[in-house]
């Protein structure tokens, strides 16, 4: 926090003209690109981790031609996209279907905003961040349906149909999900939640939200379209779903959006269920002053890393779902114990039980 | 000008020319957007007024579920555009009848005579530490507690009639039982029976 502070003095030494509020806006822009590239560069590398770790999961190697155990791979991904022809399929209606990627990748970037990750880290501290996350998160749907819809052909909108279905339905799973965390923490803003899960491993929610942690978990891959649920896509049955159409850097977009929605959900469940910028070391007598050193959003990153590769690990696992059984397990088993979970949580709070509350 | 006037005047000039582009858009589904740009625009209009929380609120049901509902209808409906255009020019004589009394009665409830300067002082900042949310959930669930719960029994009552009416006498369509699809043996599905061949003999 000192080194933010010196860096605005330096700023404001530099260029003295600077009046309030340019200044403020020029600082919550450098903050935003502070942000959006390393996570870019995550992304790039994520999709090269997924590549690796699912081909050895299955006895392959993965990528490994381009650059020291292929790890320019990305990179060479990211110019073939980009220098490859955008291909409009005729009679599609044009703008809509440009839009369609923005609409994606817009939502994804932006609910990084309140995402905390150490004390006093954020680009913006909103008092109502969850239901932020929760609203511009419930945007991303519209690229797919449109992407769907603006392609003009039968497959992208057999998808479409699909992603607006499932998307809606997980929605208020996770939504009844997120309540039990709100309930327990008593805020809606992300930094008091982790805030009041400091005090050691024991104080995180994953203990009395266990049902609900594991529920998040599986709701976020139907969010973002993650095996075994990505009916939305099913190369099996509809092709690609709604990318169809799609080619070149339109395509790397939706790309983008997917995964930077997938490392959204990670740091999500960390930041609710495993007290996000917190050492599980705390309050553990030697272990504490060993890693006393190690700065909170190593911790988070670390956590995340686990998460992330849980998705993989998931992806390289399981067949995929039915798309009736998807709908039967949000509807029919999850929603149920969301609605459960909420009255167990009353009930231990009123009990004051545990060190949660 | 202050620069949350100016901003102010930004926001309100997309909420008016998007909810005209709205209503004169020949097509559904950009209406559609243009409807959900409209909800974007008063949902930051609300933030500037400090109420967060019901913007957010605006996001999330309207542009997040509502919305997307609409643009799945309208994906699914084959209009027609012809027979929409004839019957207008016959519709039109009523409709501005309609649209006068509404503007009429609209200027009349919300005009300056109502919600002027002179009537309402402008609305003081709050500080740093006002929460909104936590004002609303106060009010909520303390002085409005049996309107609130009501509402949601309301809600409710609808979501399970509508059900009812969908699925009533339903025997047409066929039903998949997961767990029993899961938990299937083998003898189950396929019956092994011996058969006797008759030998050449017994003819």
């Amino acid at each position: 926090m000192e080194l933010w502070q010196a860096f605005v003095q330096i700023l404001h030494t530099l260029i003295p003209w600077l009046d309030g509020t340019v200044a403020s806006i020029l600082i919550i822009l450098i903050k935003a690109i502070a942000l959006v590239m390393p996570l870019m560069l995550v992304v790039a590398y994520f999709t090269y981790a997924e590549r690796k770790v699912i081909g050895y999961m299955q006895l392959r190697i993965g990528p490994n031609r381009v650059g020291p155990k292929g790890w320019l791979q990305p990179i060479a991904d990211a110019l073939k996209l980009m220098t490859k022809e955008i291909i409009f399929p005729t009679k599609a209606n044009i703008y809509l279907f440009l839009l369609a990627p923005v609409l994606a990748i817009a939502p994804a970037i932006a609910v990084w905003a309140v995402i905390p990750f150490d004390e006093g880290i954020y680009v913006t501290n909103l008092d109502i961040s969850l239901l932020y996350v929760l609203a511009i998160g419930s945007i991303g749907v519209y690229g797919i349906i449109l992407a769907g819809w603006a392609s003009n052909s039968k497959y992208p909108l057999l998808g479409a149909l699909r992603s607006a279905s499932l998307l809606v339905s997980y929605e208020i799973v996770i939504g009844f999900a997120l309540v039990t965390v709100v309930m327990i923490a008593g805020s809606a803003n992300l930094n008091t939640i982790v805030q009041a899960q400091q005090g050691g491993i024991v104080h995180w929610y994953f203990i009395p939200l266990f049902p609900m942690m594991i529920i998040f978990f599986i709701s976020a891959l139907v969010e973002t379209n993650r095996a075994p649920f990505d009916v939305v896509e099913g190369e099996s049955e509809i092709v690609g779903g709604t990318h169809v159409e799609y080619s070149g850097m339109t395509f790397a977009v939706f790309f983008l959006a997917e995964y930077a929605n997938m490392i959204l959900m990670a740091v999500l469940a960390v930041v609710m269920f495993f007290g996000g910028w917190h050492s599980p070391f705390e309050a553990i007598p030697y272990f504490e002053n060993v890693f006393a050193w190690v700065p909170g959003i190593i911790w988070l990153l670390a956590k995340t890393t686990f998460f992330m590769f849980l998705y993989l690990w998931v992806r390289a696992t399981f067949p995929r779902f039915r798309y009736d059984q998807i709908m039967h397990l949000s509807w029919k088993v999850f929603l149920p114990i969301t609605i459960i979970w909420i009255f167990v949580v009353a009930l231990m709070t009123r009990l004051q039980l545990g060190p949660w509350f | 000008m202050e620069s949350e006037q100016i901003i102010f005047y930004i926001l309100s000039f997309w909420f008016v020319t998007s909810s005209l582009l709205m209503i004169f858009s020949r097509n559904a589904a950009k209406a559609v957007l243009f409807l959900v740009l409209v909800f974007f625009s008063a949902a930051s209009i609300w933030i500037l007024l400090e109420a967060e929380f019901l913007a957010i609120t605006l996001i999330l049901v309207y542009v997040g579920a509502v919305m997307v509902l609409f643009l799945f209808v309208i994906k699914m409906l084959n209009i027609d555009k012809s027979t929409l255009r004839a019957k207008f020019t016959g519709y039109l004589p009523l409709g501005l009848v309609v649209a006068a009394i509404v503007a009429a009665e609209m200027s009349l409830v919300l005009g300056a005579n109502q919600f002027g300067l002179d009537v309402f002082s402008s609305p003081t900042r709050h500080d740093a530490g006002y929460s909104n949310i936590t004002v609303l959930a106060m009010q909520l669930y303390t002085t409005y507690v049996y309107p609130f719960e009501l509402a949601a029994v309301l809600l409710l009552t609808a979501i399970i009639a509508a059900i009812t009416l969908v699925h009533r006498n339903d025997t047409s369509h066929k039903k998949q039982s997961i767990s029993e699809q899961v938990n299937v043996q083998a003898k189950d599905r396929v019956r092994l029976v011996s058969i006797t061949l008759p030998s050449k003999e017994d003819k």
